[in-house]
């Protein structure tokens, strides 16, 4: 009647073996850390330091090595919600097109000239009104499918005429695919930056149409962490046209001007087309000029170079500006042709700065500036202090449920703590190798999966308790307990685990930890009550044979 | 005959429903009283709904919330709440306050100066002061999770009614929604009396006291509906009381387990995270008494479709799990 058969229970040993065996590096964390940090040091080095090889040598490689993550809240480090200005690159693109587009209606109607409009549309007046169609279709003719998953067909730009004015604009499709592109390039150029730094599995992540979430380890403050993502880092080089103190001087057309970063008061007016731009770049090192200041050395790629060399070699004697982020660094005379496409940025740097600057000049530029809509710094003391009470609270909780499930069902109650301990186990193997999240409400969450686990056993025992009043004998009074337990303990944890899994998709951060913890915590209970606990109930019962059983 | 620990007899006859118009009445008295409660007192929002900023701060020093209040005031940052922190878990020497900042007008992103303003002139009055957390927000961001959370309430219920119907009676259904609305209720009251720090982690505790109570509820209507099944010519009344009765002891181990698990985090797990258990550990003594004193009175009161066999043929509508794992 209590037949189980071998291959069910070679599983269910087998798989709270693998419970166990995942959960263990967590009760050696700080060595299997270095061991896996060692690990990474050789992958992306090739070497290791003797600390390296030690820390490595310190957990065996046969063993697994996955670990819990454990959040900012109980590591420490610093959280960004960052919102990506998609409409900026459309400005962009729209004055990047102005020129084709004038000389285009310039063909077909005599004259064009660009008026007042929003900036994310081009309005261009056309000399002869009656040639409206012929603009058009010319600016038309500039257009290129736009290629999205959901299909081609599209054009990437909209052109309508009214009057003498055509307006030119991107497609809803175009702004759409332009959107992914410009968050896809930003997530790539964060993460770039933020791996320079060298810190350990920052989390980089898109969240909805337009924000960035950037959670960063072990960092000292999420100013810092600003500082080194908030930088938009575009670097251009422009032909220094003249050089002027007010601030509301007309620069004149094709001309902008920009401000010194520098002298106060200072300004420049530049061509606006720059001659080489930051996307060049091959590679930028901290390094000093000839006068031992702090620098920033370039060296371009091969379009770059050639550029670059042909436009000193043509204007030596004349001013050129290095700019960043709309601010003129520096603007040096040219003083001989520079082939070979290197050369320094010099400025009033500390080594610091020109630090900084060299990784963000080697990470290249966002594409699109950023608000910042939320940031969170927490003490890695702060962390540890929870880290430390939780443990404590989990170990003080655990034993009194343990005290009262063994005073409550005596042999029973044992084998159900037995249980709660491989349920235990086996939430950390689980979320070890999901790589999942401990937050502070996670360990929360186990908490609270101490206490409801045993829910499931205490239905069933309950159970057959109440049996063992009609049915007859033991053996069947077990199976009738677990048989008639089951469609309670089914839809009870059916309905906790729809709310588990609407925290999950409703939350963030920390409270998505939870929800994957109590997620996690209700499979392992149902699994260990009704497997484990019974297999262990009947292999009892097959050794012992008892006449009746009290539970 | 070894020793049992018996928290509830055997056989019990309690008689839950004797006093059905008062408990219930009770309930809505309850629930009417927290609604007062939060339109009058209003609730103690967190900076994850209302923006801002909070400073943690650490001192060997006692902590001086007049000084603090003085040094911060010259910075003119509109409404700044400094509030000490008493928790069991500190050290001597430990001394933390909690520095809150109201978002400030026309800026969405959180600017590094003030926060870098605030902790300067804070280290005037006490140099060995430290800031193991910051933690800012901006309106933008709090206004959308406000959204988040009321949506994550709503459907958690709006799910939990569909599955309950599914699997038992429309009856079942309204009682155990009724029960839930209840705790959520009952639970924001007394964060709202409390004036307790009410943030997104509490509505996480919300949703696990939701799947806590709701937990609780279907159990006893499974034996419900199971002895519904058994004694046909039984008045509903008295099924009820037997079903409650007949799991009661269940009831009181698992809420007792649960309860006393939360209780060594309430006491021990440190002040950042008691509000959140405090509620947890508040949604499973009302969850728990609202399975029995709510969800079952509202079944009472819609009555319950007892001739199962006609409709629905052979077997009763749902109960085909009960059957499965052998």
């Amino acid at each position: 009647m209590l037949h189980i058969p071998l291959w069910k229970r070679i599983v269910i040993w087998g798989l709270c073996a693998l419970g166990v065996l995942t959960a263990a590096p967590n009760l050696f964390y700080g060595r299997v850390e270095g061991h896996n940090d060692a690990l990474v040091a050789l992958e992306r080095n090739g070497a290791m330091t003797p600390e390296q090889e030690a820390a490595r040598a310190a957990w065996p490689d046969w063993l697994p090595s996955n670990l819990v993550n454990l959040g900012l809240d109980l590591r420490g480090g610093a959280h960004l919600l960052a919102e990506v200005h998609v409409e900026d690159v459309y400005e962009d693109r729209m004055n990047g097109m102005w020129t084709e587009v004038r000389d285009r209606i310039r063909d077909a109607t005599g004259t064009a000239r660009r008026i007042q409009s929003p900036p994310d549309e081009l309005r261009v007046r056309i000399g002869d009104p009656a040639k409206m169609a012929e603009a058009i279709e010319a600016v038309r003719d500039l257009a290129s499918p736009v290629v999205t998953m959901t299909g081609v067909g599209q054009s990437d730009i909209e052109v309508t005429g009214e009057g003498d004015t055509v307006t030119v604009r991107l497609s809803e499709a175009e702004r759409a695919a332009t959107d992914d592109r410009t968050m896809d390039q930003s997530l790539e150029i964060i993460r770039r930056r933020v791996d320079e730094v060298g810190t350990r599995e920052p989390t980089i992540q898109r969240q909805g149409g337009d924000r960035i979430l950037i959670q960063v380890p072990g960092i000292g403050s999420a100013a810092e962490l600003k500082a080194l993502i908030g930088t938009t880092a575009k670097l251009t080089f422009h032909p220094v046209v003249s050089r002027t103190t007010d601030a509301q001087a007309a620069p004149g057309l094709g001309n902008i001007l920009l401000p010194s970063a520098d002298v106060e008061g200072e300004y420049y007016v530049l061509e606006q087309a720059p001659v080489v731009t930051g996307e060049e770049l091959v590679d930028a090192k901290p390094d000093f000029d000839q006068n031992g200041r702090p620098a920033v050395g370039f060296r371009f790629n091969p379009t770059g170079a050639r550029k670059f060399g042909d436009y000193t070699a043509e204007n030596i004697g004349q001013l050129f500006a290095i700019v960043l982020d709309d601010e003129v660094i520096s603007a040096p005379q040219i003083q001989s042709h520079i082939p070979g496409g290197s050369g320094i940025i010099t400025g009033r740097f500390t080594v610091e700065e020109s630090t900084n600057l060299a990784v963000l000049l080697r990470a290249g530029a966002l594409p699109a500036e950023m608000t910042f809509l939320e940031e969170r710094t927490i003490g890695p003391e702060l962390g540890q202090d929870s880290i430390d009470a939780g443990r404590i609270a989990s170990f003080v909780g655990l034993a009194a449920v343990v005290f009262f499930m063994v005073a409550s069902y005596g042999l029973f109650g044992v084998l159900a703590s037995v249980a709660l301990g491989l349920n235990i186990a086996m939430i950390f193997g689980i979320l070890s190798s999901i790589g999942g999240t401990l937050t502070l409400p996670g360990i929360a969450g186990i908490v609270l999966t101490i206490g409801m686990a045993v829910d499931a056993n205490v239905l069933v025992f309950e159970r057959i308790r109440e049996e063992m009043k009609t049915a007859r004998g033991p053996a069947r009074a077990i199976e009738l307990g677990y048989q008639k337990a089951m469609s309670a303990i089914v839809d009870a944890n059916i309905t906790t685990f729809i709310t588990a899994a609407i925290l999950f998709f409703v939350g963030s951060g920390p409270v998505r930890g939870f929800a994957v913890t109590l997620s996690v915590g209700i499979v392992t209970s149902v699994f260990t009550a009704i497997f484990v606990t019974r297999l262990m109930v009947v292999t009892w019962f097959e050794h012992k044979r008892p006449k009746t059983i009290t539970v | 005959m070894a020793f049992r620990l018996k928290l509830v007899p055997d056989e019990t006859k309690i008689d839950f429903f004797r006093y059905a118009p008062a408990t219930f009445g009770f309930s809505v008295v309850m629930v009417l009283a927290s609604i007062v409660l939060v339109v009058v007192m209003g609730l103690n929002f967190g900076i994850d709904f209302r923006g801002g900023t909070t400073i943690r701060t650490e001192s060997v020093q006692p902590v001086d919330v007049g000084a603090y209040r003085a040094a911060i005031a010259p910075l003119d940052l509109g409404d700044v709440s400094i509030t000490e922190v008493f928790d069991p878990t500190f050290g001597p020497e430990q001394n933390v306050a909690m520095i809150r900042i109201q978002a400030q007008e026309g800026t969405e992103a959180v600017t590094p100066e003030i926060i870098n303003s605030v902790e300067a002139a804070l280290q005037a009055v006490d140099p060995s002061v430290t800031f193991p957390s910051v933690e800012s927000v901006g309106p933008k961001v709090s206004g959308e999770l406000i959204w988040t959370a009321i949506i994550a309430v709503l459907s958690a219920t709006a799910a939990i009614l569909v599955y309950i119907w599914l699997r038992f009676e429309w009856q079942f259904a309204v009682g155990a929604v009724v029960a839930l609305i209840h705790d959520v209720t009952v639970t924001v009251g007394i964060f709202s009396l409390l004036q307790i720090k009410f943030d997104l982690a509490i509505i996480a505790a919300l949703l696990t006291i939701l799947g806590y109570s709701i937990n609780d509820t279907v159990v006893v209507f499974d034996r419900l509906r199971e002895n519904l099944i058994k004694y046909k010519k039984m008045e509903l009344r008295d099924v009820m009381n037997l079903s409650v009765n007949e799991t009661l002891s269940r009831t009181v181990m698992t809420s007792g387990t649960t309860l006393i698990a939360l209780i060594a985090l309430l006491v021990l797990g440190g002040d950042v995270i008691r509000g959140f258990v405090f509620a947890m550990t508040w949604g499973i003594v009302v969850g728990t008494y609202s399975s029995v004193y709510v969800a079952k009175n509202v079944v009472l009161f819609l009555g319950v479709k007892r001739d199962w066999s006609k409709t629905d043929g052979d077997s009763p509508a749902g109960t085909q799990f009960g059957k499965s794992g052998g």
